[in-house]
């Protein structure tokens, strides 16, 4: 824990994966955070009928709203700013983070308080407002507790799930001076009380958006710890950054949205604060922020939207269940992903926002056992997307036809002739006979030791007949 | 924050049902198609051949094409469609009978099922090829147990087995609710549950050799959670999963080992081992 900050390196992900696997007390706290989690997903979906039906729904609103993104944005757009709050557009994170810094010179904003904001973490907004001299403290207690230990978020939703309590403990003790407990609702009372002064002290407050409604222009946010209302009413000015495929069409798609989303999070009926923005204070208003922004961000979301399969993807609510439900995820932990988002979500939007040459191992951390596509409450068939991406991985572009950014970096010519030869080996059966052949009667000589395979387990050994063989004379028998 | 730790872990979570249940044929066929699948052709010949024995036992011909291969998975999970989908279109040509495909492997049998439609969805004569056997295939636990609908007499002495179900015969093919079925006619047979029954046992195809220490991490904690379960044997209805766990428990020095379902099934009613 008092190792310095390391922000990890891209494309490293075997050699992270390795190390968290060693790391007993890490696979335990994600184990048993993750098995509860499972656990209470599973309480909160209690009929299955209903939960497939919910699910066919979400699923419904989010296609429907992707496919009509470039006019439903448009509408949010118009009535937002009817509503009095500004929209901005970037279609980079440097730009995001310049309409960040723009607001924030104007106002001569020297401290900036956030709620929970996964987009945020994308512009790594953090960062970028303290090399211009502002302050940006996370409000949110998993964010705090990482940012007080310079890491990054393991979770998207629970981003310090990597800590047990004794280590938040610990940490308390050693950057806040505080007298050592293991009691989590004392850890969080002194969080509270630090973070309660922060709110009024700054001069701009940041978010993150669950959806954005575009009949209405309003921005939907849901939270459990008021520090995202916090965030959004007590400073002057309220920045809201998001996605561009946050948006859904109507306000009452947001129910069943809603209730697909914390439940499957948390398992949780609903959240303890819902929060719906739709303009600044008005006149009279005794409370609120007098300037409120949504900044829209693309970040390579035009790239996936553009992919009629890809676009899935985008169906995201960030509920984390996928994660939760994750094997490998489970066993390595979020930060050995080496991005914003780790798990079966992270692996599918990542390439997308980085491009697929900077995490090209990411598509390939998956057995494609297919977990997390069975409790997506949006239905995106992550399996299947894992292994388009594998394709793009190892597939060449057509000039000027790249399906996505950083394709074919997986491409080797050596891996290219194998599959062939595997190819020919099961198109033409007297071929595979002969195979069938040579390895059933030289079965002795396998060998011992088959590279990875071996590390782990036995050498499998060839059967000294073949199921073919068996069952040509089986079959052959007079009856 | 961890949350406190005071769940039950899941030792018998279930895949969540299909969205429609599939429908089954009134009677059982005079004759079906084997699709073996390439590691049961070398590695667990036997337990295709008591495939074969329990079908016929059912009354049943069993037709073996002999120029069957893979189903061409392991290069589709890879990313190396264009490949699979010309191994994928040697094995169509093969079942163009009106007779129903099974297959001992519930991975395999949703290739057959699922996939093949998605690589042959630019060619719409082979797409119709594709679908027409889809229809018609079945995994074998579930052929047995919904179109056959065997009834099975137990003549072993009393055991308790381990189910072991492959995530995608699982999710795929519903295979864990059929395997449970069968083995709950076997009236000497208990079935104990494992620790994370439902979690992938680190197999993954090609994921074994590309993700080594995760895949051995994986299977490690499953073959832990078999070993802890008490039960005697191990049965899984895919050989995948039984080469990647039998390779475990044999690294380990474990006396517990598994044994493909269709074996267990035909030795314990009588046939020979
Ligand atoms: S991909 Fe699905 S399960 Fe994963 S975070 Fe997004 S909505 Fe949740």
């Amino acid at each position: 824990m008092s190792q310095p900050a390391r922000i990890p390196l891209r494309d490293e992900f075997k050699s992270r994966a390795h190390d968290a696997l060693g790391d007993a007390q890490l696979r335990r706290n994600f184990r048993g955070a993750m098995d509860s989690l499972m656990e209470k997903r599973a309480a909160a979906f209690s009929d299955a009928d209903e939960r497939e039906r919910l699910r066919t729904l979400g699923n419904h609103i989010r296609a429907r709203a992707l496919s009509r993104l470039p006019d439903l944005l448009e509408q949010l757009e118009s009535n937002l700013t009817a509503n009095g709050v500004q929209v901005h557009w970037a279609e980079t994170t440097e730009q995001a983070n310049r309409i960040v810094l723009d607001i924030a010179e104007r106002r001569q904003a020297r401290q900036v308080i956030k709620g929970k904001s996964m987009v945020s973490e994308e512009m790594d907004m953090n960062h970028v407002l303290a090399d211009h001299g502002i302050e940006c403290l996370e409000s949110d207690m998993g964010e705090y507790i990482i940012q007080l230990d310079h890491e990054k978020p393991s979770h998207i939703i629970m981003p310090a799930i990597h800590k047990n309590a004794d280590q938040v403990a610990r940490l308390f003790e050693r950057e806040l001076g505080e007298p050592y407990t293991r009691d989590v609702n004392e850890l969080i009372q002194t969080g509270r009380r630090i973070l309660r002064q922060k709110f009024f002290d700054a001069d701009i407050g940041v978010s993150g958006v669950n959806f954005a409604v575009a009949e209405t222009g309003t921005l939907v946010l849901v939270e459990n710890e008021g520090n995202g209302r916090m965030s959004t009413t007590v400073p002057k000015v309220h920045i809201a950054v998001t996605g561009i495929e946050k948006v859904v069409a109507h306000l009452r798609d947001v129910v069943p949205l809603l209730s697909l989303l914390t439940r499957s999070a948390l398992g949780q009926p609903i959240t303890t604060y819902i929060n719906m923005i739709s303009r600044p204070r008005q006149a009279g208003e005794r409370d609120g922020p007098e300037e409120v922004h949504l900044v829209l961000l693309d970040n390579g979301r035009s790239q996936a939207f553009a992919d009629g399969e890809l676009r899935q993807t985008l169906n995201c609510i960030r509920c984390g269940a996928c994660m939760n439900h994750c094997p490998v995820y489970t066993r390595v932990g979020g930060h050995t992903y080496g991005e914003v988002y780790p798990g079966p979500i992270g692996a599918i939007i990542t390439p997308h926002l980085v491009g697929l040459d900077k995490v090209p191992d990411h598509p390939s951390a998956s057995s494609l056992c297919g977990a997390c596509g069975e409790v997506c409450p949006v239905r995106i068939p992550i399996p299947s997307l894992l292994r388009r991406l594998r394709e793009e991985n190892v597939s060449r572009p057509d000039p000027g036809h790249a399906v996505m950014r950083g394709q074919g970096s997986k491409y080797s010519a050596l891996e290219s002739t194998v599959w062939k030869l595997w190819r020919t080996l099961y198109t033409r059966p007297l071929l595979y006979r002969l195979f069938r052949f040579f390895a059933t009667r030289l079965r002795a000589l396998t060998p011992s030791r088959l590279g990875p395979w071996t590390e782990h387990r036995g050498a499998p050994k060839p059967a000294a007949r073949s199921l073919h063989e068996l069952a040509r004379k089986h079959l052959e028998q007079p009856r | 924050m961890n949350a406190p730790r005071t769940f039950v872990p899941q030792a018998t979570r279930v895949a969540e049902p299909a969205a429609a249940p599939r429908t089954y044929p009134e009677h059982k066929p005079e004759r079906i198609y084997l699709f073996g699948t390439c590691v049961v052709d070398l590695f667990f010949p036997e337990a295709g051949m008591d495939a074969i024995r329990l079908l016929e036992r059912e009354g049943i011909q069993v037709v073996f094409p002999q120029a069957q291969s893979c189903c061409g998975q392991p290069a589709y999970t890879s990313g190396y469609t264009d490949q699979a989908r010309e191994v994928a279109r040697a094995q169509l040509a093969l079942f163009d009978q009106d007779w129903p495909v099974v297959v001992p492997s519930g991975s395999c049998a949703g290739m057959f099922r699922h996939h093949y439609q998605e690589l042959f969805a630019g060619e719409p004569d082979t797409l119709a090829r594709a679908r027409a056997v889809a229809e018609r295939t079945y995994e074998l636990a579930e052929f047995l147990l919904h179109v056959c609908r065997v009834e099975l007499h137990d003549q072993g002495p009393p055991t308790e087995v381990a189910l072991h179900t492959s995530c995608s015969a699982r999710r795929e093919m519903h295979t864990h609710h059929h395997g449970r079925a069968l083995l709950d006619q076997l009236s000497g047979v208990r079935r104990v549950d494992h620790d994370h029954e439902s979690e992938c046992c680190g197999f993954g195809g090609t994921f074994c050799v590309r993700m080594p220490d995760i895949s051995g991490a994986m299977v490690a904690d499953k073959t832990r959670s078999l070993r802890d379960s008490g039960a005697a044997r191990v049965v899984s209805a895919d050989a995948g999963c039984l080469m990647n766990i039998n390779g475990a428990l044999e690294k380990q020095r474990a006396p517990l080992q598994g044994q493909h379902l269709a074996s267990f099934l035909w030795q314990r009613t009588g046939g020979q081992p």
